[in-house]
């Protein structure tokens, strides 16, 4: 309802109705009626899946949204296993160097990486890798000569339900395609899980079943390995979920330079066009997808941790 | 079974090292290099090149998808056989009889099925679709025809006739030697009668120009608008057919995203590049240019003064600098026009006297006229972009530039968008205007009669409102006899009037350029109309 135009146009999509089809509209989302009645109608459409039409395909925007939102969540989650392959490990080191030249070092360089805007990194990547290098491709989820029939949308997956004879060749491609936006998504959040986890692990080495266990004999890396290491990523785990929103805002910028073809170029795109059907419809279904994994993450900690299990039945 | 399930459940773990070493060693050959991947700068409006005139959608579906009765062939641009295996033409030149060959298949994909070969009735079909406005077809996806309607062949056409399955006749109601180039030009494609029957028995009469079936080297597999088209060759193409199986139109309209993808190697074509050096400097890549059948020019509206006076004109046209305009507006990628016509057509005349440049003479000139303190003038600079023409403004300041030397003071107006530009400048509310034009086929008339002669002088399309009748009779005649060199004789009659009358001031024939991996060989770009991948192949 904030949006300029006609309300009725901007819900449904339909620029140019006919009398008769504006009619239907007023009746289908109530608008000859108070703006509680209006507003129930319209959660209604939005619960059936209709989110209207896009002002510039003229396509449904929930079918646009199913066909993209999985090249986001296929980009998004492969960055993320890449930050917590790369960053958590790199965060320990720093905790068991605390204060000492490796520390420091890491910490600097965890600095630089965040500041580093992601739509400079992804041109800079390219070019040095896509033009000078010429090792990765610079643009799209997979050379436009493999065809890969759309079944789940991750297309990893449709590539191994496929039965073509080029799956490997294609699967091969794919990846290529999938390293280098990934790892320019993937930057931001490695630092921020480098500063995670040295935190944790810092403050899990303070505990003092730490001491206890030094005080058994233990040695320093056995400490590391048995203790501190899994208690300390309970804590990291806590945060990825928080960290997913900034991760999803990432991809949305690297998809425009890498041209990507997920739910954030598009959603690009149609802000440039004024298509505010799709703005909505998009922003809608990446909100709900970001409160999706916030609540997963909340789970997952559950289940690992028994402290926070307790506590919520305490509660 | 149990083995793959192993192997896959070794690649999911190991994603980025299966990626690196490779999986598949028994492939000897990839499919990459059976597929070509072409980035060209937009979507087609459509697949059939009847209904439109837009470059883009002439690359994507003309030479791919479609043939035509005769085609142009070779450096010289000679008519040869294609569909109709050979032609006929009466002495008076008012019948032509066109021999169709009988071997020719129409694509089979998910959507048709031919059970025919080409015969007279697809052809008749083709025509009459455009010609006849009664006809079931014709107003299906708007009934505009618009290089139909711009060469006039409904009125030269007066009828065609099927005299057996694979002879037919066009019966033309006045001799016209441009007729085949006509013809053959990228707009005149055959289309199945047997499916546009099938299409309208279902009442899909718009799937015609959306789902097309032709008789090319290639068929349409899938199109998914703004980003891809997907071609895959024609199994039974009557042709010698060509080394791929995969020709892909990968989309890119942004300039930096295509060149980036010519250097990372992702397209092996790409049209329009930008950034030529960088092409050139790169072992592996080709810049291939042919200046195209195209001229820009300066028109004055010779109805209103000062261009009344053709002394005025003349100075005009040798007060302004050509090479620093060609330097600094189509830097460097382009021939200064000496005439309207191209160096490379037949009729180009190679005596004519070589652009001068010479603000002294000019200065001369204006005195003699009876100007000698000059005068203020408009320019009219068309708001759009045209390979002809890639920045008017910045061409009409430039030749204000070269104005002020001689005393004449120059105003530019551009500030219209271009369907009024163009509405304004036919009423004739200009002095001068930028404008320019490309040609769809070789034959020297498509530059004569459009630009300059009487008739589009009356109806407005020629923007200067010349009419000079020697000139109007040399073109008219060339255009009665086949003869060629009458017919050159003529033309160079004509291009000696215009440099005496200059009704504009030919100013530069643009160059197509296109990057191009070394991998991919074969001719693709013609000085006009549409890219060609029928004779391209790849290693």
């Amino acid at each position: 309802m904030m949006f300029p135009g006609d309300s009725l146009t901007n819900l449904s999509g339909q620029i140019n109705a006919t009398p008769a089809q504006r009619a239907a509209l007023i009746q289908a989302y109530h608008f000859n009626e108070t703006v509680f009645h209006q507003y129930w109608a319209y959660v209604q459409h939005l619960f059936n899946g209709d989110l209207g039409l896009s002002m510039s395909s003229r396509l449904p925007v929930s079918s646009e949204i199913m066909n993209l939102l999985p090249a986001t969540i296929e980009l998004s989650v492969v960055a993320l296993l890449i930050a917590m392959v790369v960053g958590i490990p790199i965060g320990f080191i720093a905790a068991v160097n605390h204060k000492k030249i490796a520390d420091n070092a890491i910490l600097s360089i965890a600095m630089i990486g965040y500041s580093i805007p992601v739509f400079w990194l992804g041109l800079l990547a390219i070019f040095v890798f896509s033009i000078q290098l010429g090792w990765l491709p610079s643009a799209g989820r997979i050379s436009l000569v493999y065809e890969i029939q759309s079944v789940t949308g991750i297309q990893f997956i449709d590539i191994l339900l496929s039965n073509d004879e080029y799956k490997w060749q294609a699967f091969q491609d794919a990846t290529l395609h999938i390293i280098m936006p990934a790892c320019v998504v993937a930057i931001a959040p490695i630092t921020i899980f480098i500063r995670l986890a040295r935190t944790s692990m810092i403050e899990v080495l303070d505990t003092s079943y730490i001491t206890a266990a030094k005080a058994k004999g233990l040695s320093f890396w056995q400490i590391i390995y048995r203790h501190a290491i899994r208690n300390a990523l309970i804590n990291v785990i806590r945060h990825i979920g928080l960290q997913f929103a900034n991760l999803v805002t990432l991809a949305m910028v690297t998809e425009v330079i890498f041209s990507w073809p997920g739910i954030g170029r598009w959603l690009i795109e149609s802000i440039f066009q004024r298509d505010y059907t799709a703005i909505q419809g998009g922003l809608l279904a990446l909100s709900s997808f970001i409160f999706i994994v916030h609540i997963l993450t909340d789970f997952i900690y559950a289940a690992l941790n028994p402290l926070a299990r307790d506590r919520k039945h305490g509660a | 079974m149990s083995f793959d399930h192993y192997k896959r459940h070794i690649l999911l773990s190991l994603l980025l090292a299966s990626s690196l070493l490779g999986c598949n060693n028994e492939d000897t050959t990839s499919l990459s290099t059976k597929s070509i991947i072409y980035c060209s700068e937009g979507s087609p409006e459509g697949f059939n090149p009847q209904i439109i005139t837009s470059g883009v959608t002439v690359d994507a579906t003309s030479k791919q998808l479609y043939n035509r009765l005769i085609t142009f062939s070779g450096i010289k641009n000679d008519i040869v056989p294609s569909l109709a295996k050979s032609w006929h033409v009466t002495k008076d030149g008012k019948k032509i009889t066109f021999y169709l060959r009988k071997d020719v298949q129409f694509h089979q994909t998910k959507y048709f099925t031919p059970t025919r070969n080409l015969n007279a009735d697809d052809v008749l079909f083709s025509f009459n679709r455009v010609l006849d406005t009664n006809h079931e077809y014709h107003h299906i996806s708007g009934g505009n025809y618009p290089f139909f309607q711009s060469v006039e062949l409904g009125s030269i056409i007066e009828g065609i006739e099927k005299i057996n399955d694979y002879t037919i006749r066009f019966q033309l109601t006045r001799a016209d030697s441009s007729i085949l180039a006509n013809l053959a030009t990228d707009f005149a494609v055959i289309l199945s009668e047997e499916y546009a029957q099938q299409l309208s028995n279902l009442g899909l009469h718009k799937q015609i120009d959306l789902l097309p079936i032709g008789t090319g080297p290639y068929q349409l597999k899938e199109y998914r608008a703004g980003s891809y088209i997907r071609y895959t060759s024609h199994a039974n193409y009557w042709g010698s057919k060509p080394d791929i199986e995969q020709l892909i139109f990968d989309i890119t309209p942004s300039n930096t995203g295509r060149l980036t993808k010519l250097l990372a190697g992702e397209c092996d074509v790409v049209a329009y590049p930008i950034a030529h050096n960088k092409i050139i400097e790169r072992p592996d890549l080709t810049l291939d240019a042919v200046t195209s059948y195209n001229v820009g020019y300066l028109g004055f509206n010779t109805t209103k003064p000062p261009f009344d006076n053709k002394l005025v004109r003349k100075a005009i046209s040798l007060a302004i600098n050509k090479q620093a305009i060609l330097d600094t507006i189509y830097f460097g990628k382009a021939d200064i026009a000496n005439t309207i016509i191209p160096p490379s057509s037949w009729a180009y005349d190679k005596t004519l006297p070589k652009h001068e440049y010479s603000v002294s003479h000019a200065t001369k000139l204006l005195q003699q006229a009876g100007y000698p303190n000059g005068f203020t003038m408009n320019i009219w600079a068309m708001p759009v972009q045209r390979s002809y023409n890639p920045d008017a403004l910045t061409m009409a300041k430039l030749i204000q530039g070269d104005l002020q030397k001689i005393g004449v003071n120059v105003t530019i107006t551009s500030n219209y968008e271009w369907s009024m530009f163009l509405k304004l400048v036919a009423e004739g509310e200009h002095q001068a205007v930028l404008l320019g034009w490309s040609a769809d086929h070789p034959d020297p008339d498509n530059f004569f009669s459009p630009i300059l002669s009487c008739a589009s002088a009356l109806k407005g399309n020629s923007r200067t409102f010349w009419c000079n009748h020697k000139f109007d009779e040399h073109i008219q005649s060339a255009l009665r006899t086949d003869n060629i060199n009458k017919r050159k004789k003529h033309y160079a009659q004509a291009l000696k009037i215009i440099a005496e009358e200059v009704p504009l001031v030919p100013i530069a024939h643009s160059k197509r350029y296109q990057g191009r991996n070394n991998k991919i060989s074969g001719k693709l770009l013609n000085a006009f109309g549409g890219i060609n991948f029928t004779e391209v192949s790849k290693q």
